[in-house]
Protein backbone atom coordinates (compact mmCIF):
# COMPACT_ATOMS: atom_id res chain seq x y z
CA UNK A 1 0.00 0.00 0.00
CA UNK A 2 1.21 3.18 -0.81
CA UNK A 3 0.26 6.29 1.64
CA UNK A 4 0.54 10.37 1.00
CA UNK A 5 -0.29 12.53 3.30
CA UNK A 6 -1.74 16.29 2.15
CA UNK A 7 -1.35 18.68 4.91
CA UNK A 8 -1.62 23.11 4.26
CA UNK A 9 -3.73 26.07 5.40
CA UNK A 10 -7.38 26.45 4.72
CA UNK A 11 -8.49 26.78 1.16
CA UNK A 12 -4.88 26.49 -0.43
CA UNK A 13 -6.42 23.37 -2.76
CA UNK A 14 -5.64 20.03 -0.76
CA UNK A 15 -8.97 18.56 -2.09
CA UNK A 16 -8.78 20.01 -5.16
CA UNK A 17 -5.03 18.81 -5.81
CA UNK A 18 -6.64 15.09 -4.21
CA UNK A 19 -9.11 14.91 -6.96
CA UNK A 20 -6.93 15.21 -9.94
CA UNK A 21 -4.42 12.39 -8.28
CA UNK A 22 -7.84 10.64 -7.87
CA UNK A 23 -8.63 10.79 -11.00
CA UNK A 24 -5.56 9.90 -12.76
CA UNK A 25 -5.06 6.90 -10.20
CA UNK A 26 -8.43 5.93 -11.60
CA UNK A 27 -7.04 6.09 -14.97
CA UNK A 28 -4.43 3.31 -13.89
CA UNK A 29 -6.71 1.42 -12.86
CA UNK A 30 -5.45 1.66 -8.72
CA UNK A 31 -7.64 1.60 -5.59
CA UNK A 32 -7.70 4.56 -3.60
CA UNK A 33 -9.14 4.96 -0.03
CA UNK A 34 -9.28 8.56 1.10
CA UNK A 35 -9.41 9.74 4.64
CA UNK A 36 -9.64 13.85 6.22
CA UNK A 37 -8.62 14.76 9.24
CA UNK A 38 -10.49 18.14 10.40
CA UNK A 39 -10.35 19.47 13.70
CA UNK A 40 -14.64 19.84 13.77
CA UNK A 41 -16.26 20.22 10.31
CA UNK A 42 -15.59 18.56 6.66
CA UNK A 43 -17.53 16.84 3.95
CA UNK A 44 -14.73 16.05 1.93
CA UNK A 45 -15.76 12.31 2.87
CA UNK A 46 -18.86 12.58 1.37
CA UNK A 47 -18.12 14.10 -2.18
CA UNK A 48 -15.02 12.21 -3.01
CA UNK A 49 -17.44 9.16 -2.28
CA UNK A 50 -19.93 10.18 -4.16
CA UNK A 51 -17.39 11.62 -7.19
CA UNK A 52 -15.19 8.42 -7.03
CA UNK A 53 -17.08 5.72 -5.26
CA UNK A 54 -14.36 4.94 -3.38
CA UNK A 55 -14.06 4.28 0.73
CA UNK A 56 -13.85 7.10 2.71
CA UNK A 57 -13.75 7.89 5.96
CA UNK A 58 -13.58 11.27 8.09
CA UNK A 59 -12.34 12.03 12.14
CA UNK A 60 -12.98 15.16 14.23
CA UNK A 61 -9.56 15.87 15.71
CA UNK A 62 -11.46 17.91 18.23
CA UNK A 63 -9.41 18.69 21.35
CA UNK A 64 -6.17 16.62 20.19
CA UNK A 65 -3.59 17.81 18.14
CA UNK A 66 -4.90 16.91 14.53
CA UNK A 67 -1.23 16.12 13.61
CA UNK A 68 -1.33 13.81 16.67
CA UNK A 69 -4.41 12.89 15.87
CA UNK A 70 -3.43 11.57 12.70
CA UNK A 71 -0.63 9.59 14.08
CA UNK A 72 -3.05 8.29 16.51
CA UNK A 73 -5.90 6.64 14.05
CA UNK A 74 -3.50 6.09 10.86
CA UNK A 75 -2.42 2.88 11.93
CA UNK A 76 -6.38 1.93 12.32
CA UNK A 77 -6.99 3.35 8.95
CA UNK A 78 -4.12 1.86 7.09
CA UNK A 79 -5.67 -1.95 8.17
CA UNK A 80 -9.18 0.13 7.11
CA UNK A 81 -7.87 0.43 3.67
CA UNK A 82 -6.22 -2.49 3.53
CA UNK A 83 -9.73 -4.24 4.60
CA UNK A 84 -11.61 -2.16 1.76
CA UNK A 85 -8.77 -3.57 -0.89
CA UNK A 86 -7.06 -0.20 -1.51
CA UNK A 87 -4.05 0.20 -2.93
CA UNK A 88 -3.45 4.07 -1.96
CA UNK A 89 -4.49 5.72 0.94
CA UNK A 90 -4.51 9.88 0.59
CA UNK A 91 -4.49 11.24 4.22
CA UNK A 92 -6.24 14.90 3.83
CA UNK A 93 -5.66 16.97 7.37
CA UNK A 94 -6.35 20.38 8.43
CA UNK A 95 -2.63 21.51 8.99
CA UNK A 96 -3.33 23.89 11.82
CA UNK A 97 -1.05 23.08 14.15
CA UNK A 98 1.93 24.90 13.13
CA UNK A 99 4.56 23.37 15.62
CA UNK A 100 3.74 19.81 14.59
CA UNK A 101 4.10 17.89 11.59
CA UNK A 102 1.31 15.21 10.29
CA UNK A 103 3.82 13.28 7.87
CA UNK A 104 5.32 9.91 8.69
CA UNK A 105 8.87 7.78 7.63
CA UNK A 106 6.88 5.36 5.29
CA UNK A 107 4.16 7.64 3.19
CA UNK A 108 4.62 10.89 0.81
CA UNK A 109 4.49 13.93 2.97
CA UNK A 110 3.06 16.71 0.97
CA UNK A 111 2.69 20.79 2.08
CA UNK A 112 -0.28 22.64 -0.28
CA UNK A 113 0.42 25.76 -0.30
CA UNK A 114 -1.10 29.03 -2.92
CA UNK A 115 0.55 31.22 -4.76
CA UNK A 116 -2.20 33.82 -3.95
CA UNK A 117 -0.71 33.90 -0.31
CA UNK A 118 1.89 36.16 0.89
CA UNK A 119 5.35 36.10 0.41
CA UNK A 120 5.65 35.27 3.83
CA UNK A 121 4.16 32.52 4.20
CA UNK A 122 6.59 29.55 3.93
CA UNK A 123 8.85 31.28 6.92
CA UNK A 124 5.01 30.53 9.22
CA UNK A 125 4.07 27.19 8.42
CA UNK A 126 7.12 25.64 10.18
CA UNK A 127 7.47 21.95 10.26
CA UNK A 128 4.18 21.50 8.29
CA UNK A 129 6.79 22.99 5.14
CA UNK A 130 10.07 22.21 6.41
CA UNK A 131 9.47 18.09 7.01
CA UNK A 132 7.60 17.88 3.70
CA UNK A 133 8.54 15.51 0.56
CA UNK A 134 7.22 17.76 -1.64
CA UNK A 135 5.45 21.57 -1.60
CA UNK A 136 2.50 21.44 -3.60
CA UNK A 137 1.87 25.24 -4.85
CA UNK A 138 -1.50 25.66 -6.25
CA UNK A 139 -3.29 28.84 -7.67
CA UNK A 140 -0.30 29.19 -10.55
CA UNK A 141 -3.21 30.80 -12.57
CA UNK A 142 -3.75 33.60 -10.62
CA UNK A 143 -0.46 35.40 -10.08
CA UNK A 144 2.39 36.50 -12.78
CA UNK A 145 5.13 34.26 -13.49
CA UNK A 146 7.48 36.84 -11.86
CA UNK A 147 5.86 36.07 -8.82
CA UNK A 148 5.64 32.28 -9.36
CA UNK A 149 9.38 32.31 -8.98
CA UNK A 150 9.93 34.92 -6.34
CA UNK A 151 7.25 32.68 -4.00
CA UNK A 152 9.60 29.39 -5.17
CA UNK A 153 12.23 31.06 -4.12
CA UNK A 154 11.02 31.80 -0.90
CA UNK A 155 10.23 28.63 -0.09
CA UNK A 156 13.52 27.11 -1.54
CA UNK A 157 14.85 29.87 1.21
CA UNK A 158 12.61 28.42 3.91
CA UNK A 159 13.04 24.96 2.98
CA UNK A 160 16.17 23.89 0.98
CA UNK A 161 15.54 19.92 1.18
CA UNK A 162 11.91 19.80 -0.42
CA UNK A 163 11.13 19.72 -3.89
CA UNK A 164 8.59 22.47 -5.32
CA UNK A 165 6.02 21.34 -7.40
CA UNK A 166 3.60 24.24 -9.41
CA UNK A 167 0.07 23.34 -9.78
CA UNK A 168 -2.93 24.39 -11.70
CA UNK A 169 -5.47 22.62 -9.76
CA UNK A 170 -8.51 24.06 -11.16
CA UNK A 171 -7.17 22.11 -14.51
CA UNK A 172 -4.86 19.50 -13.19
CA UNK A 173 -2.39 20.90 -14.77
CA UNK A 174 1.29 19.80 -13.31
CA UNK A 175 -0.22 16.97 -11.42
CA UNK A 176 1.45 14.10 -13.34
CA UNK A 177 4.95 14.19 -11.57
CA UNK A 178 3.17 14.31 -7.98
CA UNK A 179 1.69 10.89 -8.84
CA UNK A 180 4.67 9.72 -10.13
CA UNK A 181 6.16 10.18 -7.20
CA UNK A 182 3.96 9.16 -4.77
CA UNK A 183 3.61 5.88 -6.95
CA UNK A 184 7.42 5.83 -6.42
CA UNK A 185 7.87 5.94 -3.19
CA UNK A 186 8.01 2.43 -1.03
CA UNK A 187 5.20 0.74 0.56
CA UNK A 188 3.72 1.46 3.77
CA UNK A 189 5.87 -1.06 6.46
CA UNK A 190 4.90 -2.16 10.28
CA UNK A 191 6.78 0.43 12.06
CA UNK A 192 6.29 3.41 10.65
CA UNK A 193 7.02 6.52 12.63
CA UNK A 194 5.95 10.26 12.96
CA UNK A 195 8.89 12.35 11.30
CA UNK A 196 10.54 14.62 13.05
CA UNK A 197 10.38 15.72 17.02
CA UNK A 198 7.34 16.63 18.40
CA UNK A 199 7.49 19.39 20.43
CA UNK A 200 7.68 20.14 24.09
CA UNK A 201 4.35 21.21 24.19
CA UNK A 202 2.50 20.70 27.40
CA UNK A 203 2.63 23.73 29.80
CA UNK A 204 0.95 24.05 32.80
CA UNK A 205 -1.90 25.88 31.70
CA UNK A 206 -2.32 22.47 29.11
CA UNK A 207 -3.30 20.87 32.71
CA UNK A 208 -5.79 23.52 33.82
CA UNK A 209 -3.97 26.05 35.83
CA UNK A 210 -5.07 29.67 34.49
CA UNK A 211 -3.25 31.91 36.16
CA UNK A 212 -2.22 35.00 33.86
CA UNK A 213 2.36 35.27 33.97
CA UNK A 214 4.70 33.11 33.61
CA UNK A 215 5.50 33.84 37.23
CA UNK A 216 2.75 31.39 38.18
CA UNK A 217 3.96 28.22 36.17
CA UNK A 218 6.59 26.20 36.16
CA UNK A 219 7.58 23.38 33.70
CA UNK A 220 7.81 24.72 29.85
CA UNK A 221 7.87 28.58 30.53
CA UNK A 222 8.70 31.49 28.19
CA UNK A 223 8.42 35.35 28.73
CA UNK A 224 8.38 38.34 26.37
CA UNK A 225 12.25 38.53 26.47
CA UNK A 226 13.07 34.87 25.80
CA UNK A 227 11.85 33.88 22.47
CA UNK A 228 12.53 31.07 20.87
CA UNK A 229 10.86 29.18 17.80
CA UNK A 230 10.49 25.89 17.15
CA UNK A 231 11.38 24.92 13.89
CA UNK A 232 10.55 21.04 13.70
CA UNK A 233 14.22 19.47 14.17
CA UNK B 1 20.14 28.34 -25.47
CA UNK B 2 16.68 27.41 -27.43
CA UNK B 3 16.42 28.69 -30.82
CA UNK B 4 13.15 27.56 -32.13
CA UNK B 5 9.79 26.35 -30.21
CA UNK B 6 6.70 24.22 -32.26
CA UNK B 7 3.48 24.33 -30.95
CA UNK B 8 1.54 20.37 -31.64
CA UNK B 9 -1.76 21.04 -32.79
CA UNK B 10 -4.17 20.74 -29.83
CA UNK B 11 -8.34 21.23 -29.64
CA UNK B 12 -10.84 24.07 -29.10
CA UNK B 13 -13.54 24.25 -26.82
CA UNK B 14 -15.60 22.85 -29.17
CA UNK B 15 -13.33 19.73 -29.68
CA UNK B 16 -12.40 20.35 -32.70
CA UNK B 17 -8.82 20.34 -33.75
CA UNK B 18 -6.01 23.62 -34.14
CA UNK B 19 -5.69 24.32 -37.89
CA UNK B 20 -2.11 23.95 -37.98
CA UNK B 21 -0.50 20.57 -37.41
CA UNK B 22 2.59 21.84 -36.16
CA UNK B 23 3.56 25.83 -36.18
CA UNK B 24 7.06 26.23 -35.92
CA UNK B 25 8.74 29.72 -34.53
CA UNK B 26 12.66 30.31 -35.25
CA UNK B 27 14.64 32.87 -33.23
CA UNK B 28 14.26 36.43 -34.54
CA UNK B 29 10.55 35.64 -35.71
CA UNK B 30 8.02 38.68 -34.51
CA UNK B 31 4.23 36.66 -33.92
CA UNK B 32 0.99 37.86 -32.84
CA UNK B 33 -1.66 35.76 -31.54
CA UNK B 34 -5.40 37.82 -32.47
CA UNK B 35 -8.73 36.90 -31.90
CA UNK B 36 -11.85 37.65 -30.03
CA UNK B 37 -12.12 38.26 -26.75
CA UNK B 38 -12.40 35.20 -25.08
CA UNK B 39 -11.15 32.91 -28.43
CA UNK B 40 -8.40 31.27 -26.47
CA UNK B 41 -4.74 33.80 -26.80
CA UNK B 42 -3.96 33.64 -22.95
CA UNK B 43 -4.43 29.75 -23.66
CA UNK B 44 -2.54 29.42 -25.59
CA UNK B 45 0.35 31.38 -24.94
CA UNK B 46 -0.10 29.75 -20.90
CA UNK B 47 -0.02 26.06 -22.92
CA UNK B 48 3.84 27.58 -24.26
CA UNK B 49 4.55 28.89 -20.75
CA UNK B 50 3.44 25.83 -18.94
CA UNK B 51 5.66 23.80 -21.30
CA UNK B 52 2.03 21.69 -22.20
CA UNK B 53 2.75 18.32 -23.02
CA UNK B 54 -1.09 16.97 -23.51
CA UNK B 55 -1.75 18.33 -20.08
CA UNK B 56 -3.46 21.24 -19.99
CA UNK B 57 -7.29 21.81 -21.46
CA UNK B 58 -6.22 22.41 -25.27
CA UNK B 59 -4.15 18.90 -25.85
CA UNK B 60 -1.94 21.18 -26.82
CA UNK B 61 1.90 19.99 -27.25
CA UNK B 62 4.84 22.58 -26.55
CA UNK B 63 8.49 21.03 -28.72
CA UNK B 64 11.88 22.69 -27.91
CA UNK B 65 14.36 22.68 -30.57
CA UNK B 66 12.18 19.56 -31.42
CA UNK B 67 11.57 18.11 -28.30
CA UNK B 68 9.71 18.33 -25.35
CA UNK B 69 10.90 20.16 -22.50
CA UNK B 70 13.52 18.14 -19.80
CA UNK B 71 11.79 17.89 -16.47
CA UNK B 72 14.71 20.05 -15.00
CA UNK B 73 14.00 22.78 -16.78
CA UNK B 74 10.45 22.78 -15.47
CA UNK B 75 11.68 23.06 -12.12
CA UNK B 76 14.34 25.30 -12.17
CA UNK B 77 13.62 28.95 -13.06
CA UNK B 78 17.53 29.51 -14.27
CA UNK B 79 16.68 27.16 -17.08
CA UNK B 80 13.32 28.49 -18.34
CA UNK B 81 14.23 29.41 -22.17
CA UNK B 82 10.99 31.80 -21.27
CA UNK B 83 9.68 35.10 -19.83
CA UNK B 84 5.93 35.50 -19.84
CA UNK B 85 4.32 39.02 -18.88
CA UNK B 86 0.50 38.15 -18.05
CA UNK B 87 -2.81 39.84 -18.44
CA UNK B 88 -2.77 40.22 -14.80
CA UNK B 89 -2.08 44.35 -13.42
CA UNK B 90 -1.78 43.18 -10.19
CA UNK B 91 0.64 41.81 -8.25
CA UNK B 92 -0.54 39.62 -4.70
CA UNK B 93 3.10 40.08 -3.10
CA UNK B 94 3.96 42.24 0.01
CA UNK B 95 7.30 42.34 -0.80
CA UNK B 96 9.13 45.79 -1.48
CA UNK B 97 9.92 46.15 -5.01
CA UNK B 98 13.64 45.84 -4.38
CA UNK B 99 13.28 42.77 -2.20
CA UNK B 100 11.02 41.28 -4.86
CA UNK B 101 13.60 41.53 -7.95
CA UNK B 102 16.97 40.74 -6.47
CA UNK B 103 15.11 37.19 -5.11
CA UNK B 104 13.47 37.10 -8.68
CA UNK B 105 17.40 38.15 -9.93
CA UNK B 106 19.05 35.94 -7.61
CA UNK B 107 16.86 32.82 -9.05
CA UNK B 108 16.65 34.08 -12.52
CA UNK B 109 20.50 34.64 -13.08
CA UNK B 110 23.13 32.61 -14.37
CA UNK B 111 25.48 34.17 -12.22
CA UNK B 112 24.69 35.40 -9.00
CA UNK B 113 27.18 37.99 -9.01
CA UNK B 114 25.24 39.99 -12.18
CA UNK B 115 22.16 40.13 -10.05
CA UNK B 116 22.64 43.44 -8.14
CA UNK B 117 23.48 45.18 -11.25
CA UNK B 118 20.52 43.47 -13.40
CA UNK B 119 18.12 44.81 -10.42
CA UNK B 120 19.34 48.92 -11.11
CA UNK B 121 18.99 48.07 -14.93
CA UNK B 122 15.70 46.60 -14.34
CA UNK B 123 14.17 49.74 -12.70
CA UNK B 124 15.72 52.34 -15.31
CA UNK B 125 14.43 50.22 -18.18
CA UNK B 126 10.71 50.28 -16.42
CA UNK B 127 11.00 53.99 -15.76
CA UNK B 128 11.08 54.84 -19.48
CA UNK B 129 8.04 53.04 -19.90
CA UNK B 130 5.81 54.62 -16.80
CA UNK B 131 4.91 58.47 -16.66
CA UNK B 132 5.71 58.64 -12.62
CA UNK B 133 8.93 56.38 -12.24
CA UNK B 134 8.20 53.71 -8.96
CA UNK B 135 9.74 53.92 -6.08
CA UNK B 136 11.95 50.98 -5.05
CA UNK B 137 11.30 51.57 -1.42
CA UNK B 138 7.00 50.63 -2.15
CA UNK B 139 5.36 47.62 -1.82
CA UNK B 140 4.78 45.72 -4.88
CA UNK B 141 1.19 45.90 -4.31
CA UNK B 142 1.48 49.51 -4.06
CA UNK B 143 2.24 49.85 -7.79
CA UNK B 144 -0.02 51.35 -10.22
CA UNK B 145 -1.14 48.73 -13.54
CA UNK B 146 1.02 50.45 -15.93
CA UNK B 147 3.48 50.68 -12.98
CA UNK B 148 3.34 46.63 -12.30
CA UNK B 149 3.16 46.46 -16.24
CA UNK B 150 6.32 48.22 -17.00
CA UNK B 151 8.42 46.48 -14.58
CA UNK B 152 7.11 42.92 -15.51
CA UNK B 153 8.14 43.69 -19.07
CA UNK B 154 11.89 45.20 -17.70
CA UNK B 155 12.14 42.05 -15.23
CA UNK B 156 11.47 39.98 -18.46
CA UNK B 157 13.76 41.61 -20.61
CA UNK B 158 16.47 42.30 -18.00
CA UNK B 159 16.08 39.82 -15.48
CA UNK B 160 14.83 36.67 -17.24
CA UNK B 161 16.45 37.58 -20.31
CA UNK B 162 15.06 34.45 -22.26
CA UNK B 163 15.54 33.32 -25.58
CA UNK B 164 11.61 33.43 -26.13
CA UNK B 165 9.32 36.58 -24.78
CA UNK B 166 5.01 36.16 -24.71
CA UNK B 167 2.98 39.26 -24.09
CA UNK B 168 -0.09 39.43 -23.08
CA UNK B 169 -1.81 42.50 -24.43
CA UNK B 170 1.16 44.62 -23.80
CA UNK B 171 -1.17 47.78 -25.03
CA UNK B 172 -3.16 48.13 -21.96
CA UNK B 173 -2.67 49.38 -18.51
CA UNK B 174 -1.35 53.18 -19.92
CA UNK B 175 2.83 52.33 -20.66
CA UNK B 176 4.38 53.37 -23.62
CA UNK B 177 3.88 51.31 -25.48
CA UNK B 178 6.04 52.61 -28.73
CA UNK B 179 8.89 52.95 -26.42
CA UNK B 180 7.79 49.40 -25.26
CA UNK B 181 7.97 48.05 -28.40
CA UNK B 182 11.57 49.66 -29.53
CA UNK B 183 13.37 48.55 -26.54
CA UNK B 184 11.95 45.18 -26.92
CA UNK B 185 13.20 44.83 -30.15
CA UNK B 186 16.77 45.29 -29.81
CA UNK B 187 17.18 42.39 -28.15
CA UNK B 188 16.87 39.13 -30.69
CA UNK B 189 14.38 36.69 -29.13
CA UNK B 190 10.95 35.11 -30.21
CA UNK B 191 8.27 37.43 -29.63
CA UNK B 192 4.47 36.25 -28.91
CA UNK B 193 2.41 39.38 -28.77
CA UNK B 194 -0.97 38.92 -27.90
CA UNK B 195 -2.57 41.97 -28.70
CA UNK B 196 -5.98 43.82 -30.00
CA UNK B 197 -3.80 46.28 -31.32
CA UNK B 198 -3.66 46.77 -35.24
CA UNK B 199 0.00 48.37 -34.92
CA UNK B 200 1.38 45.81 -33.10
CA UNK B 201 -0.78 43.08 -35.25
CA UNK B 202 1.24 44.35 -38.37
CA UNK B 203 4.51 45.20 -37.24
CA UNK B 204 4.73 41.32 -36.85
CA UNK B 205 5.66 38.37 -39.51
CA UNK B 206 2.65 37.01 -38.77
CA UNK B 207 -0.16 36.46 -36.99
CA UNK B 208 -2.04 33.22 -35.03
CA UNK B 209 -5.61 33.52 -35.28
CA UNK B 210 -7.92 32.38 -32.83
CA UNK B 211 -11.81 31.61 -32.62
CA UNK B 212 -13.57 29.53 -29.70
CA UNK B 213 -10.45 28.21 -28.32
CA UNK B 214 -8.95 26.79 -31.51
CA UNK B 215 -6.00 28.20 -34.06
CA UNK B 216 -8.24 29.03 -37.48
CA UNK B 217 -5.34 30.45 -39.25
CA UNK B 218 -2.22 31.49 -39.58
CA UNK B 219 -1.81 34.56 -41.77
CA UNK B 220 1.94 35.80 -43.14
CA UNK B 221 2.06 39.72 -43.57
CA UNK B 222 1.84 40.25 -46.89
CA UNK B 223 3.60 43.00 -49.07
CA UNK B 224 0.05 44.83 -48.74
CA UNK B 225 -0.14 44.87 -45.44
CA UNK B 226 3.50 46.05 -45.11
CA UNK B 227 2.98 48.90 -47.48
CA UNK B 228 -0.24 49.85 -44.86
CA UNK B 229 1.87 49.46 -42.05
CA UNK B 230 3.27 52.64 -41.84
CA UNK B 231 0.22 54.12 -42.31
CA UNK B 232 -0.84 52.47 -39.08
CA UNK B 233 1.71 53.73 -37.25
CA UNK B 234 1.06 57.33 -37.95
CA UNK B 235 -1.98 57.25 -36.90
CA UNK B 236 -1.03 55.27 -34.32
CA UNK B 237 1.90 57.60 -32.87
CA UNK B 238 -1.09 60.75 -33.45
CA UNK B 239 -3.84 58.89 -31.11
CA UNK B 240 -0.75 58.53 -28.64
CA UNK B 241 0.15 62.44 -28.95
CA UNK B 242 -3.58 63.33 -28.65
CA UNK B 243 -3.47 60.79 -25.24
CA UNK B 244 -0.33 62.77 -23.90
CA UNK B 245 -1.74 65.83 -24.20
CA UNK B 246 -4.95 64.81 -22.80
CA UNK B 247 -3.11 63.51 -19.92
CA UNK B 248 -0.81 65.96 -19.29
CA UNK B 249 -3.69 68.59 -19.08
CA UNK B 250 -3.08 70.56 -22.14
CA UNK B 251 -5.27 71.10 -24.60
CA UNK B 252 -5.25 69.75 -28.12
CA UNK B 253 -5.59 71.64 -31.63
CA UNK B 254 -6.67 70.81 -34.85
CA UNK B 255 -2.06 71.30 -35.52
CA UNK B 256 -2.44 67.90 -33.55
CA UNK B 257 -3.91 66.06 -35.83
CA UNK B 258 -1.00 66.89 -38.14
CA UNK B 259 1.81 66.03 -35.99
CA UNK B 260 3.87 62.34 -35.92
N1 LIG C 1 -7.86 29.50 -9.54
C1 LIG C 1 -7.56 28.41 -8.83
N2 LIG C 1 -8.39 28.03 -7.84
C2 LIG C 1 -8.07 26.93 -7.13
C3 LIG C 1 -6.89 26.17 -7.40
N3 LIG C 1 -6.83 25.16 -6.50
C4 LIG C 1 -7.94 25.26 -5.73
N4 LIG C 1 -8.69 26.31 -6.11
C5 LIG C 1 -9.97 26.77 -5.50
O1 LIG C 1 -9.74 27.06 -4.12
C6 LIG C 1 -10.88 26.72 -3.34
C7 LIG C 1 -10.49 25.80 -2.19
O2 LIG C 1 -10.04 24.56 -2.70
P1 LIG C 1 -10.12 23.22 -1.84
O3 LIG C 1 -9.49 22.13 -2.65
O4 LIG C 1 -11.47 22.99 -1.29
O5 LIG C 1 -9.14 23.61 -0.65
P2 LIG C 1 -8.76 22.75 0.67
O6 LIG C 1 -7.34 23.04 0.94
O7 LIG C 1 -9.15 21.33 0.49
O8 LIG C 1 -9.68 23.48 1.74
P3 LIG C 1 -10.15 22.96 3.21
O9 LIG C 1 -10.17 21.47 3.17
O10 LIG C 1 -11.49 23.57 3.38
O11 LIG C 1 -9.14 23.54 4.14
C8 LIG C 1 -11.87 26.06 -4.30
O12 LIG C 1 -12.80 27.04 -4.68
C9 LIG C 1 -10.99 25.65 -5.48
O13 LIG C 1 -11.72 25.60 -6.68
C10 LIG C 1 -6.03 26.62 -8.47
O14 LIG C 1 -4.96 26.04 -8.77
N5 LIG C 1 -6.42 27.73 -9.15
N1 LIG D 1 -8.68 24.89 -26.39
C1 LIG D 1 -9.43 25.11 -25.30
N2 LIG D 1 -10.05 24.10 -24.65
C2 LIG D 1 -10.80 24.34 -23.55
N3 LIG D 1 -10.98 25.57 -22.99
C3 LIG D 1 -10.39 26.61 -23.58
C4 LIG D 1 -9.58 26.45 -24.75
N4 LIG D 1 -9.11 27.66 -25.12
C5 LIG D 1 -9.63 28.55 -24.23
N5 LIG D 1 -10.38 27.92 -23.30
C6 LIG D 1 -11.10 28.57 -22.18
O1 LIG D 1 -11.82 29.68 -22.71
C7 LIG D 1 -11.79 30.80 -21.83
C8 LIG D 1 -11.29 32.06 -22.52
O2 LIG D 1 -9.98 31.86 -23.02
P1 LIG D 1 -8.80 32.96 -22.91
O3 LIG D 1 -8.77 33.57 -21.57
O4 LIG D 1 -7.56 32.29 -23.40
O5 LIG D 1 -9.31 34.04 -23.97
P2 LIG D 1 -8.57 35.35 -24.55
O6 LIG D 1 -8.60 35.23 -26.02
O7 LIG D 1 -7.25 35.54 -23.91
O8 LIG D 1 -9.58 36.49 -24.12
P3 LIG D 1 -9.27 38.07 -23.76
O9 LIG D 1 -9.07 38.77 -25.06
O10 LIG D 1 -10.54 38.48 -23.08
O11 LIG D 1 -8.08 38.10 -22.87
C9 LIG D 1 -10.91 30.37 -20.65
O12 LIG D 1 -11.75 29.99 -19.57
C10 LIG D 1 -10.14 29.18 -21.17
O13 LIG D 1 -9.82 28.27 -20.13
MG1 LIG E 1 -10.38 20.13 1.63
MG1 LIG F 1 -6.52 36.95 -22.57
ZN1 LIG G 1 0.44 19.82 17.24
ZN1 LIG H 1 -0.18 24.43 27.14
Amino acid sequence: MKLGIFAGPATTGKTAVIRHILTRLHNRGLAAAFLKIDVQFAEEDEQLAAEFGIPTRKVYSGELCPDHCNVMVLGDALAWAERSKAEVLLVETAGLCLRCSPYVDGGLGVVVLEATSGMNLPLKVGPMLSLADVAVVTKIDRVSQAEREVFRARIQDAAPEVAVREVNALHGIGIDPLVTRLLNYPDVSKNMLLRGNPPVGTCTICVGKKEIGWQAHFGVVRSLENQSFYRGE
Amino acid sequence: MVSQISIIAGRGRDGRCDRIERLDLNMGDVVSVVGRTGSGKTTLINDIELFADGDTPTGRRILFDGVPAAPEDRDDPSRNPIALITQHTTFLSDLPVTEFLVTHARIRARSQAAAQALVAETLMFANQLTGEPINPGSRMTELSGGQTRALLIADATVICDTPIVLLDEVENAGINRTRALELLRRHKRIFIFVTHDPRIALLSDRRIVMSEGRITDVLETDEEEQAVAPAVTRLDDMLSHLRERLRGGLRVSRADLEVA
